[in-house]
């Protein structure tokens, strides 16, 4: 059920996605910026995390989890710590996924030659 | 000589006597690959960059068409070329190793027909006694500058077109064998407001159309008078634009065969071209490759070949601007017609 | 409305105004398959997910994680997938097929990534590389930021304390 879920969700929004490339012409780049916003106002009024909860890896691997945790990350530093954690604790969950791909790329564009 | 408005006439008849045609392996596996020089097997035919790859097309068509000649490359007084990239780089390295009197023109797709009608220019008027014009893309140096990293998973919209890999040059010179330039009529920048960079051909379409009505006008021709008139890459999208706006001007384009380049160097069916190709070699490999080879044996007597460029940047898209396009037409004949 | 006036070839330049122009190129566009590339994307989309839910869970149960813990590793994992078809230049075909299906999950971003600092390792390492990885991404990484802050600062300035 998990699953079914997860394949669900993430598969409908990545279809909003697609209905921006198609509908509103929009570039990827216009795209995902939009999808980062959308899913940092839907954590701010506590809509994303039950997402999480309800769809799992269906809400965490979309780009719309990267809005979610860089807000999710701002404010439980806010409750931790106060105003100054709204810019010291954005990157905190977030880092893996940067670092991540940061690494990766680099490493790859050392060793491999674009194909075309 | 000026005929009309924005027409050279060349009384003195300059020949093409010898084209040079380079391609990458999308056009290698097109319907015209016999009528090319060179097929490469390798996109980057094994050079350090996309940029160095182009760069060896441009050289290697040069070469062929000066051998295919049969002059030396030192007999050339001028040569002409322009390309997609920043500050033409492939041409003004090319240039650089040919050792030539080189003039340097940008003209995006254009570029075939405008350089070939200087050089023609140059030749008639007695400036030169062989010019030599010439132009190239690359698929991938077009991707990167212009839109995105060839790696990059970006979904293309139908209306987007293929830049085609590859080189086209062609020597003219006063006397000789081989077909011959007539008239060319220099286009002016028309621009009806799409900015969409993905829909090139229709962003063209214009231009082509105003070009070519204004060449029949200058030189009082109909298009019966041609066998075939050909657009440099309007593709499928801008080519079918181009028929109804002829129908709507009432030019009896029916008269003749009225193709496109970009449609005719790969088979749109099978290959992931989506609209079509496009590019400063698409027009320039199709005519001195598949055309010339047609003029030459005779299957056509008289050609109109109408190249058409889009004249905007990655910066003008960009900042909200539209795409200014152009078109340049250059009459090529048998030598005996 | 240009007509042909009488004489041989004495044809007008071509006279539409902008406005007209763009409804007849418009009517002559061909049509994108939404409802396809909606399918398309679907299925891709979910498929992605549902790998990153399985490649989750199998860092819960062999690594003994909890599911916080275990959303970090899980991203980095996908990202190096993604990495690794960029690599192999087959993340762009199937992009054309699955379009915002494989943009817009996370393994879209490191495409995005992957492919600008490949694209650009010709023009070296510092310069190439390291100054247009973000080519792509970079957008996603400043509204994301300029959006959270902006929601933080609601929240200070409304007095709410935050999860």
């Amino acid at each position: 059920m998990q699953y079914l879920w997860a394949f669900v969700v993430g598969g409908g929004i990545c279809v909003l996605g697609q209905l921006m490339f198609d509908v509103l012409k929009l570039t990827p780049a216009h795209t995902m910026s939009t999808l980062v916003v959308i899913g940092a106002i839907a954590d701010a009024l506590g809509w994303y995390e039950p997402l999480v909860e309800f769809a799992g890896a269906g809400a965490t691997v979309p780009i719309t989890s990267f809005g979610n945790a860089l807000v999710h990350g701002a404010l439980t530093e806010l409750h931790d710590t106060g105003p100054i954690g709204v810019i010291t604790g954005m990157f905190k969950v977030t880092s893996a996924g940067i670092s991540a791909a940061i690494i990766f790329s680099f490493l790859a564009a050392l060793v491999v030659r674009p194909k075309g | 000589m000026l005929r009309g408005k924005q027409t050279w006439w060349f009384e003195n008849r300059p020949v093409i006597i010898g084209t040079g045609t380079v391609v990458g392996p999308d056009e290698g596996a097109g319907p015209l690959a016999a009528d090319f020089d060179l097929v490469h097997a390798e996109l980057d035919l094994n050079q350090k960059s996309w940029e160095k790859a182009e760069r060896l097309l441009l050289e290697q068509a040069s070469d062929f068409a000066i051998k295919n000649a049969g002059i030396r490359k030192e007999q050339v007084q001028f040569y002409i070329g322009g390309d997609l990239l920043n500050q033409l780089i492939s041409n003004s390295f090319t240039a650089r190793d040919l050792g030539l009197p080189y003039i340097g023109v940008f003209g995006a797709c254009s570029t075939s027909m405008l350089s070939l009608a200087l050089a023609a220019q140059l030749v008639d008027s007695g400036a030169a006694q062989y010019a030599m014009a010439g132009t190239c893309s690359h698929n991938c140096t077009a991707e990167k500058q212009f839109r995105y990293p060839t790696e990059y998973g970006a979904q293309k919209p139908p209306t987007a077109q293929y830049t085609v890999t590859g080189a086209g040059a062609a020597v003219v010179a006063a006397s000789g064998s081989g077909p011959v330039i007539t008239c060319a009529t220099i286009g002016k920048i028309l621009d009806l407001g799409i900015s969409d960079p993905f829909n090139m051909g229709a962003a063209m379409a214009p231009a082509a159309v105003d070009t070519i009505q204004t060449h029949l006008s200058d030189t009082g021709r109909m298009p019966a008078d041609y066998d075939m008139i050909v657009t440099g890459d309007l593709a499928s999208v801008g080519h079918r634009i181009a028929v109804d706006l002829f129908a709507r001007d009432g030019v009896p384009m029916q008269d003749t065969v009225f193709g496109d380049c970009g449609l005719m160097i790969y088979d749109i069916e099978r290959q992931k071209v989506q609209a079509g190709g496009s590019g400063c070699a698409c027009s320039a490999v199709v005519t001195y490759g598949h055309l010339m080879k047609r003029l030459n044996r005779g299957e056509l007597k008289r050609i109109l070949v109408v190249a058409t460029g889009a004249l905007l940047s990655p910066l003008s898209y960009q900042q909200g601007e539209t795409i200014p396009c152009i078109a340049h037409a250059v009459a090529i004949e048998r030598g005996d017609v | 409305m240009a007509t042909r006036t009488a004489g041989r070839g004495k044809f007008k330049p071509m006279s539409m105004s902008s406005k007209e122009y763009k409804t007849f190129a418009k009517q002559r566009e061909p049509s994108r398959s939404v409802l396809g590339n909606c399918v398309r994307a679907f299925v891709t989309g979910g498929l992605i997910c549902v790998l990153g839910q399985a490649i989750q869970n199998g860092y819960m149960t062999w690594l003994k994680l909890s599911a916080t813990q275990a959303a970090g590793p899980t991203v980095a994992t996908l990202i190096f997938i993604s990495v690794l078809l960029t690599c192999f230049g087959v993340y762009d075909k199937i992009a054309q097929w699955a379009g915002a299906g494989s943009a817009v999950p996370v393994t879209g971003f490191a495409n995005s990534m992957c492919s600008a600092a490949l694209e650009h390792r010709a023009e070296g390492l510092v310069l190439g590389v390291g100054g247009n990885m973000f080519k792509l991404a970079g957008s996603v990484i400043v509204y994301g930021t300029v959006a959270a802050f902006v929601i933080g600062l609601i929240h200070v300035i409304f007095g709410i304390r935050g999860h």
